[in-house]
C-alpha cells in the first residue's frame, strides 16, 4: 500500500511498533536459522510485555490475558507477520466471496445455522483477478495454472478459477512426502495439485526490481526471515525499492495509540504514537490514514480511536469487532515403512501437494450438514530439531527413554503430516471488543477475544479428516494418527494452531453489518482505509495472505484512481 | 574507497595533494546565462562518467564540497571543494583554467595537482565534454562555502614542486593522448569504449599496474598488455585484470555480463564487493546502456596479459563427492556447513543473487587475498536504482578460526576445476579488515 501511494506521488510515513529490519543483515545465514532464538524464543514475534489481548471462550466467562505466544503468533518489527509467514499463497474460490448467496441458492436459507452471521464479501473474483495477478508477480509466486484466459494450460488445480496469466514461476518441486500424497490421491480419484507458494522456485526479479533467490528447501520459513531471500516478504519484495523513494519515511519503534479524529468524528487527522526510544507521546498529522496493524490490532485501534460503532452481541448492533473468526486447522500424521524416507527436516513453507475436493464449491455439503470446507495437503515445511524432539513419536508414545528416542528418530525420518486447513464461520457470540479489566503498558484497555469452536466447523473438520483413512492406506502407512476437533471442545489458546485470524472489521455492502465498504474504506471515517484479514466476513479453506494482498492492491487502485481525485466515501452509505 | 589511490600516494618523494585554493577573484568566468538543458545534462553525465563524486563528496558534507580524507603514512590530505563557490571552490576558474586542471593537472595558480586526480586519464576528454562538465560545475552544482580540513603534511613532504617533474615525465600531452585514443578503433562503438575506459572512466587508475615511479605502466590499449592487467592489492582487495585471461580475467564473461555488472553490481558470473562497489554506486550504474556496451566490447578486445593460462573447465568430482556426503576432502565439511546453502554443492551459486565460486576469476586469482577477505568480513551489495535489493554475505571471522578459513579457502580454490594453490593459516591471519 505504501508503495502504491508513493507511486501516486503522496508523501507516505509508516509507523511501526517494532524495530527496523533489513533482511540483508538480520536475515543473514547462519544466525537467522537458529531455532532456539527463532521459534522457541520468538525472535520475530510480538512482544507481549507491552501489549496483548485477553481471551475467553464464552460471553459468561471472564477473559484472561494472552501472556505467552502459543495459538497464534502476531509479528512485530518491519515486515510484521509478512516476514515470518510460510508462503502459502492462494487465490480464492469465486463462490467463497458470495458464500451466503451461494449457500442459499443451493441449500436454502434454513441450511444456515441461526447463530451463524454469514454474509458476502461484496466483491467478486473477476473484480479482484487483476490484483491477484499483480500480487503474485510482486511475490514471485511459484505454482502451476489450470486455466489461463479461458484455456486449460497445465496440470494445476482443476477447481481453481480462470487466471489472466500463468504463475510467474514454475511450481516448487514435490518433496518425497508430497509426491506420495500426490500419487495416493490421484489413485483414489481426487485432484492433487502443487500448492501455490510465495517461495521462489527460481531466481526472480519482481516488477519493482526487487530480487529473490531460489528456495533450497532448508525448512526455515515459518518463524524466520529467509536467508536465501526466496520467501516473499515486504522486506525482500517491496521495501528495497520503497526505501529509495524520497516521498517515503519509515518510523520504527512507534507504538500507535490511536487515530485522531476531528470534532465531527467523521474525519481522521493523524495519529498519536509513543516513540519507544524516548517514551514520549508524539503526534503526526495526515490527510489519509491506512491501518495495516494486523487483523487484531486494526480492530483494536478502531475501538480505541472511536472509528465506527463497537459491536454488541446482545443487541446485534454495531460493527467493530463483529464476525471474528479463526481457522480450523488440524494436523494428522502417517508413518511410512522404514525403507521410505520422508526426511522431515527438508521443507519449504508454501510448497506441497493439496486436494480441494472437499473445499470446492460443487462438493455437496447437503448430506453432511456443514457450511465451509477444507483442503487437505502435505505441506512439508521443515521440522526443526527442537520441534522434532518435542513432538517425539506422536500421541500416547513415551516421552523419555530409549523408546522415545527410537520413536523420535523414526518419526523424523519416516513420517509425514497432513493438514486439514479448514474454514471457520462467524457467529453472533464470537467477536472482539475492549476488555473491561486488563490494560496494556500505555494504560489502554486490551482487546478481548471471545471465541470457541462451533458444531458446524467441528462437523466439517471431522468429516474431512475422516477422508484421510483411505489416503493413508493408499500411501502404505504403517501407523496413522488422525487428529480432529471434538464436539464441545473449547478453543485452547495454549496450543499452536495458526496465525490466521480474521474478521472483526469486515467489508460488506451494508454499513449496519460491516465496518468497511467494498474498497476497505471505513463507512464512518472515509479517510481511513483498513487493510488486513479483518476485512474478510468469514473464514476460508485457504490461507488468507493471497486474498489479503489482492484486496490491498484493489483498495490501493481505487484510492489512486478515484479517492485521491475526490476524497470522500467511495460508496454512498 | 579513496584508499585505492593510497599505495601510489605513499610514494613520498613525488606525492601530495592539491588544495584548489583560488588566489584571484578578478577573472570571474563568463558563461551564457541561459544554459540549455541538454548541455547541463551532458555535463552532469560527464561528472558521473568521471566519478567526480567518489573523491569530492564526503559523507555528511554537501555534494562536491570535498573533505574525503586520505590517511597516508606521511600525513592526511583532503579532497577539495569543486563547487562553484568563488572562495572555497572553483568559482573563479575560467573554462581554460578548468580544462587545464582536469586534463593537465595544473591548477589555476600554476602549481601541480597531486596525481590522485587522474588527469593522465582525463587528458583524453574532448573539448565538448570538458565544456559540458565546466557548465555543470558552474551552473548545475550549488556553491558550498566550506573548505575541507587543511592537509596535514610536514615539510619536506609537503613540498609540491617535485610533482611538477612527475607531471612532466608521466602526464600525456593532451592533443597526443586524444589522438592516440581516437585512432585505436575505426568501429565507432569500440572507439567510444576506448574513450570511456581510457578517459573519463579512468579504469586504469586501479586496474593497470604501476611502475617504480608509481605511474600507470600505460594509459592505453595500444600501450601493451599491461594495460588493465590488474593492479595489485588495494585496501586488501586484489584488483583483477579486465583483459581476456580465461581464468583470472574477463575471458569467460559475455558482453551482457560486463554490462549487467557495471549497471547493477551483479551478473551471473559474479557480483561486486569491496572497493568496486562505490564505483558502481556513484558512477557506472548510471552510465547509459550504449556506453556500457561500448565499454564491454572494448574490454573484450584486450588480449590476455598472461599467455598460456590453462582454460578453466568445470570438474564435477567435488560436487559429486559432496552430493554423496563424502566430506573427506579438507574443508569440505566446513564448506557444506557454512557455504553450500547459498553457493551450492556444485559451486555454481544462484544467478545474480549468490555468485558462483566455480570458475570465478576472484577465486582463481593467484593471490587469495580477496577471497580470504570476504570470507572473514562479509559484504553487502549496494541498493541501486537499477537493482534495489542488497544481499549480504555474512563475515565468518567471529565464528571460524584462521585455520578453518584457510581450509574453506583451500577447498573453494581447489574444487570444481578451480585447481588453484592452497592457503595457509598465516595468509588468513595477515588479512585484517580495511573497514
Amino acid at each position: 500500500m505504501a508503495k502504491e501511494l508513493t507511486e501516486a506521488g503522496l508523501s507516505v510515513t509508516i509507523l511501526e511498533r517494532g524495530e527496523d529490519r533489513h533482511t540483508a543483515e538480520t536475515g543473514a545465514y547462519p544466525n537467522s536459522i537458529d531455532e532456539l532464538r527463532g521459534s522457541v524464543r520468538k525472535r520475530l514475534f510480538q512482544k507481549l510485555s507491552r501489549n496483548s489481548l485477553t481471551i475467553r471462550n464464552r460471553i459468561d466467562q471472564t477473559a484472561l490475558p494472552y501472556r505467552q505466544l502459543a495459538a497464534f503468533l502476531p509479528g512485530e518489527g518491519v515486515g510484521g507477520a509478512g516476514l515470518h509467514w510460510s508462503g502459502c499463497h492462494f487465490r480464492v474460490m469465486p463462490d467463497d466471496l458470495r458464500l451466503r448467496s451461494a449457500t442459499i441458492e443451493r441449500y436454502g436459507k434454513k441450511f444456515i445455522p441461526d447463530d451463524m452471521t454469514l454474509q458476502d464479501f461484496d466483491v467478486t473474483y473477476d473484480e479482484l483477478e487483476p490484483f491477484f495477478d499483480k500480487a503474485e508477480k510482486v511475490f514471485g509466486t511459484s505454482g502451476e495454472a489450470h486455466m489461463v484466459q479461458g484455456k486449460p494450460t497445465g496440470n494445476g488445480n482443476v477447481f481453481a478459477p480462470n487466471r489472466s496469466s500463468p504463475f510467474p514461476l514454475p511450481p516448487m518441486e514435490d518433496t518425497f512426502s508430497a509426491a506420495q500424497f500426490r500419487a495416493a490421491t490421484q489413485e483414489l480419484g481426487y485432484h492433487p495439485y502443487s500448492m501455490p507458494a510465495a517461495n521462489a522456485s527460481r531466481p526472480y526479479t519482481n516488477p519493482y526490481g526487487c530480487q529473490m533467490g531460489p528456495c533450497n528447501f532448508c525448512g526455515y520459513c515459518s518463524g524466520y526471515d529467509c536467508f536465501l531471500y526466496s520467501k516473499a516478504s515486504p522486506n525482500i519484495n517491496i521495501l528495497p525499492a520503497l526505501r529509495r523513494d524520497p516521498g517515503f519515511t519509515l518510523v520504527p519503534q512507534a507504538q500507535v495509540l490511536r487515530i485522531t479524529l476531528d470534532q465531527s468524528k467523521k474525519r481522521a487527522t493523524g495519529a498519536v504514537y509513543v516513540d519507544l526510544n524516548d517514551h514520549h507521546e508524539k503526534t503526526i498529522s495526515a490527510d489519509l490514514v491506512i491501518l495495516g496493524a494486523f487483523q487484531l490490532y486494526n480492530v483494536h485501534l478502531m475501538l480505541l480511536s472511536g472509528i465506527g460503532t463497537p459491536y454488541d452481541p446482545h443487541t446485534n448492533t454495531g460493527t467493530i469487532g463483529r464476525n471474528f473468526f479463526y481457522q480450523t486447522i488440524t494436523t494428522s500424521r502417517f508413518w511410512l515403512p522404514k525403507n521410505r524416507y520422508t526426511n522431515q527436516f527438508v521443507g519449504a513453507g508454501g510448497a506441497g501437494v493439496a486436494i480441494d475436493d472437499f473445499n470446492q464449491p460443487d462438493f455437496d455439503r447437503g448430506p453432511h450438514g456443514f457450511i465451509g470446507g477444507s483442503p487437505l495437503w502435505v505441506n512439508q515445511a521443515g521440522v526443526k530439531p527442537i520441534a522434532a524432539a518435542s513432538a517425539g513419536g506422536g500421541k500416547g508414545r513415551p516421552r523419555w527413554g530409549a523408546q522415545y528416542k527410537s520413536d523420535m528418530i523414526e518419526t523424523y525420518k519416516h513420517s509425514l503430516s497432513v493438514d486439514a486447513h479448514g474454514s471457520n464461520m462467524t457467529y453472533r457470540d464470537v467477536y472482539l471488543d475492549l476488555d473491561p479489566t486488563w490494560t496494556n503498558a500505555y494504560d489502554q484497555p486490551l482487546l478481548r477475544m471471545t471465541f470457541t469452536w462451533k458444531d458446524n466447523d467441528v462437523r466439517m473438520n471431522r468429516y474431512v479428516v475422516d477422508q484421510l483413512k483411505p489416503i493413508a492406506r493408499a500411501m502404505g502407512a504403517t501407523r496413522t494418527e488422525l487428529n480432529m476437533l471434538d464436539y464441545n471442545q473449547p478453543f485452547d489458546s495454549r496450543l499452536y494452531q495458526t496465525t490466521h485470524l480474521g474478521g472483526g472489521a469486515i467489508m460488506g455492502s451494508n454499513p449496519r453489518t460491516s465496518a468497511l465498504n467494498r474498497y476497505l474504506q471505513s463507512w464512518d471515517v472515509p479517510n481511513v482505509f483498513v487493510i488486513g484479514a479483518n476485512a474478510f466476513p468469514h473464514g476460508l479453506g485457504y490461507n488468507p495472505t493471497g486474498l489479503l494482498a489482492a484486496l490491498a492492491y484493489w483498495s490501493a487502485h481505487h484510492i489512486r484512481t478515484t479517492y485521491l481525485k475526490s476524497p470522500g466515501p467511495l460508496v454512498p452509505s | 574507497m579513496m584508499q585505492r589511490y593510497l599505495s601510489f600516494l605513499s610514494f613520498y618523494t613525488l606525492i601530495g595533494w592539491l588544495a584548489f585554493s583560488p588566489a584571484h577573484a578578478e577573472d570571474t568566468p563568463s558563461i551564457a546565462h541561459e544554459v540549455p538543458a541538454s548541455l547541463m545534462e551532458q555535463g552532469h553525465y560527464q561528472a558521473i562518467l568521471g566519478d567526480c563524486m567518489a573523491c569530492h563528496s564526503a559523507p555528511g558534507r554537501p555534494a562536491y564540497s570535498g573533505g574525503v580524507p586520505f590517511a597516508l603514512p606521511i600525513g592526511t590530505i583532503y579532497a577539495t571543494n569543486i563547487t562553484p563557490d568563488p572562495i572555497h571552490g572553483i568559482g573563479t576558474y575560467t573554462e581554460a583554467d578548468f580544462a587545464r586542471a582536469i586534463r593537465q593537472g595544473i591548477r589555476k595558480d600554476g602549481r601541480t595537482l597531486y596525481p590522485a586526480m587522474p588527469y593522465p586519464s582525463y587528458a583524453r576528454l574532448s573539448d565538448s565534454d570538458i565544456h559540458a562538465l565546466y557548465v555543470y560545475f558552474h551552473h548545475g552544482v550549488a556553491p558550498q562555502p566550506v573548505s575541507p580540513p587543511p592537509n596535514r603534511l610536514t615539510w619536506p613532504l609537503s613540498m609540491r614542486w617535485p610533482l611538477t617533474f612527475w607531471r612532466w615525465f608521466f602526464a600525456p600531452n593532451v592533443t597526443k593522448a586524444q589522438q592516440r585514443t581516437a585512432a585505436e578503433f575505426t568501429d565507432p562503438v569500440l572507439a567510444r569504449g576506448a574513450y570511456l575506459v581510457e578517459g573519463a572512466g579512468h579504469c586504469g587508475a586501479c586496474h593497470t599496474p604501476r611502475g617504480l615511479t608509481m605511474a600507470e605502466k600505460t594509459q592505453t590499449a595500444q600501450g601493451g598488455s599491461s594495460f588493465l592487467s590488474g593492479g595489485g592489492v588495494l585496501e586488501q582487495w586484489v584488483v583483477p585484470s579486465l583483459r581476456q585471461e580465461n581464468r583470472t580475467g574477463l575471458g569467460r564473461w559475455h558482453e551482457d555480463d560486463i554490462v549487467a555488472f557495471l549497471k547493477t553490481g551483479r551478473a551471473p558470473t559474479g557480483v561486486s564487493f569491496g572497493s568496486m562497489t562505490p564505483v558502481i554506486e556513484h558512477s557506472t550504474h548510471a552510465y547509459s546502456d550504449s556506453d556500457l556496451h561500448a565499454i564491454a566490447r572494448f574490454l573484450q578486445t584486450l588480449t590476455p596479459a598472461t599467455l598460456h593460462e590453462k582454460e578453466w573447465q568445470y570438474d564435477p568430482s567435488s560436487r559429486d563427492a559432496l552430493q554423496r556426503a563424502d566430506l573427506s576432502e579438507r574443508g569440505a565439511q566446513l564448506y557444506i556447513d557454512r557455504c553450500a546453502a547459498c553457493h551450492r554443492t556444485d559451486g555454481r551459486g544462484y544467478g545474480t543473487v549468490f555468485p558462483p565460486l566455480a570458475g570465478n576469476p576472484v577465486v582463481l586469482s593467484k593471490d587469495p587475498t580477496s577471497l580470504i577477505h570476504i570470507i572473514k568480513e562479509g559484504d553487502t551489495m549496494p541498493s541501486l536504482s537499477t537493482a534495489p535489493s542488497s544481499f549480504s554475505m555474512p563475515g565468518f571471522k567471529k565464528t571460524l578460526s584462521d585455520q578453518d578459513i584457510a581450509d574453506i579457502t583451500r577447498f573453494i580454490r581447489h574444487a570444481w576445476g578451480n585447481n588453484e594453490s592452497g592457503v595457509q593459516k598465516e595468509d588468513v591471519k595477515n588479512i585484517r579488515s580495511g573497514k
